[in-house]
């Protein structure tokens, strides 16, 4: 590696979505010198994506009056499954307040209460009040015993990034975008940066830092059908996990959102069921208070999402030449409504479907959404394994979402996590040097240009990327979905195993010169594998069920031997992931019920029977 | 629907291989049902050149990343759909946008230019209170800046400008939008004096030649026409004021 590659710099944040630019932020902010890599110019980040809101209970609305952080935290536990950590649900509740309200000084439009007496699609009568007028507005999301989300029209993630970003630029922190980290530069004790390769000229390049933060989001991509961006590859995790040293935690805990638009995917806010859309099955029956009497359509993710599949399963979905799918129906909630607070539904609806929802149902299926597993962090940040790795945000394992996280809570985490973390880094960069070895740098430089450089010369066999990639996404989607079992998980890991080791035989079809799009995807598939199988294997391990994580051989929770988190190490040349487990912290809620209709689970009536 | 075959003629250059001349490239699919750009892309690049270049993120309208000359118009892909065009498909990158490769081009160094130009952020002397509940906002002020806020910076606006064509410094519909939305927040505390001392030439809002296809062919349809006027309002008005003091 020629040393003109190289750059130094105080704090490395790897993502520029909204946690990662909030970790930048504070560290400018305490006089760090902070350099972010991104994979695409910061504004594109799939942060911008998020529709619905961010949990705060500022108790502003009719519907939150009394709202306060223990109720926050009783839902968000609730909601986890309680596979939570209760300390950092604790903290991420009274801070969440604060956090919203730092965004609307920065910028950030939020939708504001407007007084009156209004009438719910239910016919209940509410009213606002006028010395709330002009606060923060909130609606209803699933999962939550008052109206506590705050939003921007539709399109809260948008306004939230180009807040954040515009508060990025004006600090002058150092983007560097179109750049991807490849591995991480460690030696098994301390992390100091990242090798990374410029996706504009294929070339590799050196990061050195004090601090390293990975903030890179979901990998909802190794799904194939999932609502997340296509840059949603989960490389952050997987090259914490090539490591050795750090674990991922509670992999197997994936989410399914109930509302991604039959063909293409796209998710449609829960925003549609927070403010009175229902669900239609085939002959136009409104399915879900039959299983959920008292939440609805606004039962926590998991549960909407098992309910429909069951019931599509029973025979009552609607046929279409992509499966069967059931309705969204919004058309009561009018066109005003619907213009405005849900404008960008009514968007992807003509753009994608070519119907309006004010006269049109919307055809829906469950779809992979959010990861609640990642980079295992403790309560500050800290990455277990290497000091001086930090993780936020969505590829963080921090653990605020047990195995199911609640609508609104990720754009919450990753802004509050962000200042936490931020706080945190700042504090370590100040006393840590910058303290690393030129071997060390070139050796980690010098084995990612040994990988491209057996792609670019083609010796490494027959395989094909992007055929390897499809049967993964694939294998994943049929044996480790909503519903799993142990015949199904079994058959997924051993797939993935064969996969995995194929993944080191490709050979590129294209010259793989420059900013080459298949050598990127060649470079990145085995890391992805190696997610596959944390997920999978950590899957077929957990006998239980809780949250997202169902198993129909073993349909009940089981706090005796299972109140505990899964950590997935991968050891060098391993094929498998070496498990561990660790308990979870209870501080203030015992595991209790959830409240919803479906805990009739712990009495042995089971779904899928 | 029909089972036509498509071509697309696709522009190629790779800056690693620039012995290499750009050249349009072409390319046979049959169509699919519901099939976008997007999808026809992937499927090229991952069916028969796994070398093609070209940009998406969210694949759902939000992000801006794949605004693309299609069949001559800049248009986002994932958004446009092939029923809607000929079985003949031109794609050519954005112009104005420095070229990346193929289809690729970086509109991320434009657009963070332009904010650094036009400081679109908040400019306040009021310190931020952790203790303290929101300051109050109308809830119409706060949809109003929302509606200037949609932009998604793709950069349709720019490639279809001809002032942004012949001059590398206009910042164009979306920096004048941009400038709007601060216009309007009431949190900015900067005079319409102080803005036409970034705006009030040239390159901003005196560049403007009036040709409006900015508005024409914005994907998000964001009334571009009224927040020029707007801005040129504000400008005028503060220029005549100076004039005055």
């Amino acid at each position: 590696m020629k040393w003109q590659e190289v750059h130094i710099t105080d704090v490395l944040v790897i993502g520029a979505g909204l946690a990662g630019e909030r970790v930048a932020i504070e560290a400018a902010m305490h006089g760090h010198e902070t350099t972010i890599l991104s994979l695409v110019p910061p504004r594109r980040s799939h942060s911008t994506a998020a529709q619905g809101g961010m949990q705060a209970s500022l108790a502003n609305v009719a519907m939150g009056y009394g709202d306060n952080a223990d109720i926050h935290f009783e839902d968000t536990v609730k909601g986890s499954d309680w596979g939570a950590e209760q300390d950092v649900v604790r903290r991420f509740v009274n801070l969440a307040p604060i956090a919203v309200r730092q965004l609307a000084h920065w910028g950030v439009p939020w939708t504001r209460v407007v007084p009156g007496k209004k009438t719910l699609p239910s016919g209940t009568e509410i009213e606002d009040l006028a010395e709330k007028e002009g606060l923060i507005a909130q609606r209803a999301f699933g999962g939550t015993a008052k109206w506590r989300t705050c939003y921007a029209a539709d399109g809260t993630g948008h306004v939230l990034q180009y807040a954040m970003d515009s508060v990025v630029v004006k600090l002058g922190v150092t983007v560097h975008d179109r750049m991807e980290a490849v591995s991480l530069i460690h030696d098994g004790e301390n992390c100091y940066g990242c090798i990374a390769r410029c996706l504009r000229s294929g070339r590799l390049r050196a990061y050195l830092a004090k601090a390293t933060v990975i903030a890179t989001g979901g990998y909802g991509r190794i799904y194939g059908t999932s609502t997340n961006a296509v840059i949603n590859e989960g490389t952050g995790m997987a090259i914490a996990l090539d490591t050795g040293v750090v674990p991922l935690g509670n992999m197997e805990a994936v989410q399914f959102h109930p509302t991604g638009i039959v063909p293409t995917n796209i998710l449609v806010t829960e925003g549609c069921r927070g403010d009175g859309g229902y669900l239609l099955d085939k002959n136009l029956h409104r399915f879900m208070p039959d299983y959920e009497p008292a939440k609805k359509e606004l039962a926590s993710r998991d549960v909407v999402s098992r309910r429909m599949t069951y019931h599509i399963r029973q025979g009552f979905g609607v046929e279409s030449p992509y499966g069967p799918h059931l309705w969204l129906d919004i058309r009561h909630l009018g066109p005003e409504h619907i213009h405005t607070n849900l404008r960008e539904v009514a968007s992807i609806c003509k753009n994608f479907l070519d119907i309006d929802p004010v006269d049109s149902l919307i055809p829906v299926v469950p779809t992979q959404h959010y990861s609640m597993g990642g980079v295992r962090t403790n309560k500050d940040g800290d990455a277990y394994g290497l000091k001086g790795l930090f993780a936020a945000g969505e590829s963080a394992c921090w653990d605020l979402h047990g195995f199911n996280r609640l609508g609104g809570n990720s754009l919450a985490e990753t802004v509050v996590m962000g200042m936490v973390v931020g706080m945190r880094v700042a504090e370590y960069v100040r006393e840590a040097p910058l303290n690393f070895t030129p071997r060390l740098v070139s050796d980690a430089a010098a084995k990612q240009e040994a990988r491209i450089e057996a792609l670019l010369s083609n010796k490494q066999g027959e395989e094909y990327v992007y055929e390897l990639r499809r049967r993964m996404e694939e294998t994943l989607l049929e044996n480790v979905g909503i519903f799993r079992d142990h015949a199904k998980l079994e058959h997924a890991v051993e797939v993935l195993k064969d996969l995995h080791a194929r993944s080191y035989r490709i050979r590129l079809r294209s010259n793989g010169l420059g900013p080459n799009p298949e050598v990127g995807a060649a470079l990145r598939l085995p890391g992805m594998l190696k997610l596959a199988l944390c997920i999978a294997y950590g899957a077929l391990k957990r006998t239980e069920s809780r949250g997202s994580h169902y198993r129909e051989d073993y349909p009940q929770r089981d706090d005796t031997n299972w109140l505990k988190r899964t950590l997935a190490y991968w050891p060098e040349g391993a094929e498998l992931p070496e498990l561990k487990y660790e308990p979870v912290t209870i501080i203030e809620l015992p595991p209790g019920e959830r409240g919803y209709g479906e805990t009739v689970r712990s009495t042995g009536v089971t779904m899928g029977e | 629907m029909s089972n036509r075959t498509l071509t697309f003629s696709i522009f190629r250059y790779n800056p690693a291989t620039p012995e290499i001349k750009p050249r349009m490239q072409d390319f046979q699919l049959d169509e699919t049902a519901d099939m976008s750009v997007f999808i026809a892309l992937n499927r090229l690049r991952e069916e028969q050149d796994p070398s093609l270049m070209f940009d998406f993120v969210c694949r759902a309208a939000v992000c801006g990343s794949c605004a693309m000359l299609i069949n001559g118009r800049p248009r986002l892909a994932c958004k446009t759909l092939i029923k809607d065009l000929p079985e003949h498909i031109t794609l050519m990158p954005l112009p104005v946008f420095k070229l990346i490769g193929d289809l690729s081009v970086d509109t991320g160094t434009w657009f963070h230019d332009l904010n650094i130009r036009t400081e679109t952020w908040i400019h306040t002397d009021k310190n931020f209170d952790p203790k303290a509940v929101e300051e109050r906002m109308d809830n119409p002020t706060a949809l109003e800046i929302y509606e200037a806020e949609r932009c998604i910076e793709c950069g349709c606006c720019i490639a279809a400008c001809a002032t942004a064509n012949i001059r590398a410094d206009f910042i164009g519909a979306a920096g004048l939008n941009r400038i709007a939305r601060f216009l309007i927040d009431p949190r900015d505390q900067r005079t319409p004096a102080q803005i036409f001392e970034v705006v009030g030439t040239d390159e901003g809002i005196f560049g403007c030649i009036g040709l409006m296809a900015c508005d024409d062919l914005c994907p998000l349809e964001l009334p571009l026409q009224s927040q020029l006027a707007f801005v040129r309002r504000k400008m005028g008005l503060a220029a005549l004021k100076s004039k005055r003091n």
